[in-house]
């Protein structure tokens, strides 16, 4: 009885130890008033706001950084206004606007898209999303007008991007690189 | 591309004869199951198959409302119910907006029933075309046989279980035998050396016990003493140097999100969900209307073709556990299934927040993502094969600088950094600065 006792301690001290390290709580810290912001961090739930989400909306009648009141509403006709119009993008910077329009592009759209627009992405190829489009297809007639109103508001099964891009100039970059695939594909 | 209607004419009827003879080819193939199905519809309910997901899938789906209605059987619907026949539906698929403006009576119904979502028109579709589509919608052509592929691999692979443990049952027996073998030799040995007189001398000489000899040496007590002081210095130190570090923290998530199916898997980019990354201090965790960028469509968990594989039976995740998620998230962003629109009854997802860096640090991911070049999977690790997500480094200070040490300042396409690299190499008399010669190790850079 005697010899067993140091083992039974080391036993208990060991499993006390190792019951700390549970990955599915935080870990002890020194001193959590250093840690723990005073201030409100980024998505902290606050009585302040409705369900206690900070993630919302911008306040109505406020225009955010990046952006300017787009003059298009998402009804058909709206679609067909935006249609006619054309990139306020600089022609001189072309290539460095295509560029980005691609890196975005890549990340964004050929998910569904593909890379080269033809409809064919990857989780098209999957079987998880079907009936992709071609940027090619006549009865569409995508101009570079109509791509901005289809990224800002969506298209029937297509969500709005407007919230995944950071500015206007991006849209507008994407939709210029959505042009220059079109041509490469009726080409 | 314009095309008036008379150079459109022989086209079509090249279209019609190509189509014919493919048809007649496609029957002779799939005679035994499908032709006797379809041959009265008029269609390939084969190709149709494939015009549909390429066409039509968007917004339509056989037996559930999308954007549009459900179009299982709908040339018979349309015909029973609306007495419209087939000149319509081609009419119709073919310039949808055309047949709303004409003021057609059940063309505006529609339109107007499906919150005026406008039809895509398809004038590339040829009427023989659009017979596959409808004879598909009619008559689907049976699902592969991947089901029962599936079901036969799972037979195999239980087979295959059950025939390692027989071959481990086998060898345990055999095992046994020979341990039994042993003591019975052993025994009829000693039996041989008594029967011929032989003695088995079994010394057992008085020894102190060990322990008491331990005890009485006191040069090795001493040197116990130490190594046991030492011992459980090291440890004590190591247990205080990780107090504070949540590396390998993985919570408990409101709603089950795998990376590995949607980066793994799907291969979606990092930043399609965590789009702030690029630009911003934070890497947003994404509003739930990015979730249903492609969950309006993806209302179940398919998985992969074979069906899921044995890791994941036995932790749980099976197709209808996924898609009891997928569910959860419907609920969590308002949207009705049924109307296929939303409630407006939102409610927010808690989120467990996983990377944490204290108060007193400073990070920014839009500086190491976009401005360095640095990839996700540096810090984060292989998220792509996280089915639970957790905490990959160990985000201590030490981790910092050490990366700030070995990395060189990215300068390809980085015109930000020229000048200053220009004039700290000559400084320093290197090629090519660390993050850290660059001013990564100053306290004020991540503490102020």
């Amino acid at each position: 009885m005697k010899s067993t006792l140091p083992y039974i301690v080391a036993l208990s001290l060991v499993l006390t130890l190792t019951s700390c390290f549970d990955k599915n709580k935080p870990n002890f810290q020194y001193m959590p008033n250093m840690y723990e912001s005073v201030g409100y961090e980024t998505y902290q739930e606050s009585d302040l706001f409705p369900q206690g989400t900070a993630a919302m909306l911008p306040a109505d009648n406020t225009i955010p950084r990046g952006w300017m009141p787009y003059e298009f509403d998402n009804t058909i006709e709206g679609k067909e206004g935006a249609r006619a119009q054309e990139s306020p993008l600089s022609a001189d910077q072309a290539a460095e606007n295509l560029s980005k329009g691609k890196e975005l592009y890549d990340v964004y759209c050929a998910i569904c898209h593909g890379a080269k627009g033809d409809g064919q992405g990857h989780l098209v190829k999957r079987e998880k999303i079907l009936g992709v489009p071609s940027y090619a297809d006549q009865g569409r007639n995508i101009t570079v007008g109509s791509t901005y109103h289809t990224i800002y508001y969506g298209l029937n099964s297509m969500g709005s991007y407007a919230a995944q891009l950071s500015s206007e100039e991006e849209i507008w970059q994407i939709s210029e690189y959505v042009m220059k695939l079109k041509t490469d594909l009726t080409k | 591309m314009r095309t008036n209607s008379n150079q459109n004419l022989p086209v079509l009827n090249h279209i019609f004869k190509t189509a014919l003879v493919f048809l007649v080819f496609t029957f002779a193939a799939f005679a035994q199951d499908t032709a006797e199905a379809s041959a009265d519809l008029g269609g390939d309910p084969t190709a149709g198959k494939q015009l549909f997901n390429q066409n039509c899938a968007a917004c339509h789906a056989l037996n559930r409302k999308m954007t549009g209605p459900a179009l299982a059987n709908v040339e018979t619907r349309l015909s029973e119910d609306e007495g419209l026949d087939k000149e319509w539906l081609y009419a119709w698929i073919k310039n949808s907006a055309g047949m709303i403006a004409s003021g057609d009576a059940y063309a505006n119904k529609i339109y107007n029933e499906y919150n005026k979502a406008a039809m895509t028109a398809f004038p590339t579709l040829s009427n023989a075309d659009i017979d596959n589509i409808l004879a598909y919608t009619a008559a689907p052509p049976p699902a592969p046989v991947a089901a029962a592929a599936a079901t036969e691999a799972q037979v195999v692979v239980a087979e295959s279980g059950i025939a390692d443990e027989l071959i481990l049952a086998i060898l345990a027996l055999v095992l046994a035998v020979l341990v039994i073998m042993l003591f019975t030799v052993q025994r009829t040995l000693k039996r041989f050396a008594q029967l011929s007189g032989v003695e088995i001398k079994e010394e057992k000489p008085a020894r102190t016990p060990i322990w008491k000899a331990f005890i009485q040496n006191q040069f090795l007590m001493f040197v116990s003493v130490v190594v046991l002081l030492l011992m459980s210095a090291y440890y004590a130190y190591a247990y205080m140097m990780q107090v504070g570090i949540d590396q390998g923290y993985a919570p408990v998530q409101p709603i089950h999100y795998s990376h590995k199916i949607h980066a793994g898997d799907n291969k979606i980019e990092c930043t399609y969900c965590h789009s702030s990354a690029r630009v911003s201090k934070h890497s947003g965790i994404p509003s739930l209307n990015v979730c249903m960028n492609c969950h309006k469509s993806i209302y179940e968990y398919k998985g992969n073709p074979e069906g899921p594989s044995k890791e994941d039976l036995a932790n749980g995740y099976t197709n209808e556990f996924y898609t009891n998620e997928i569910k959860k998230l419907y609920k969590a962003v308002g949207w009705d299934e049924e109307t296929q629109s939303y409630t407006g009854e939102a409610q927010p997802v808690e989120w467990v927040r996983i990377h944490n860096l204290p108060d007193f640090a400073y990070f920014n991911h839009s500086q190491h993502y976009s401005v360095a070049g640095v990839e996700c999977q540096t810090c984060h690790g292989p998220v792509e094969e996280m089915e639970i997500m957790y905490q990959y480094s160990p985000l201590t200070m030490g981790w910092c600088i050490n990366c700030h040490r070995e990395t060189n300042v990215a300068l390809t396409d980085n015109p930000y950094y020229e000048k200053i690299h220009e004039a700290l190499s000559k400084k320093y008399g290197v090629e090519e600065l660390t993050a850290a010669q660059m001013g990564g190790l100053e306290c004020g850079k991540c503490h102020y």
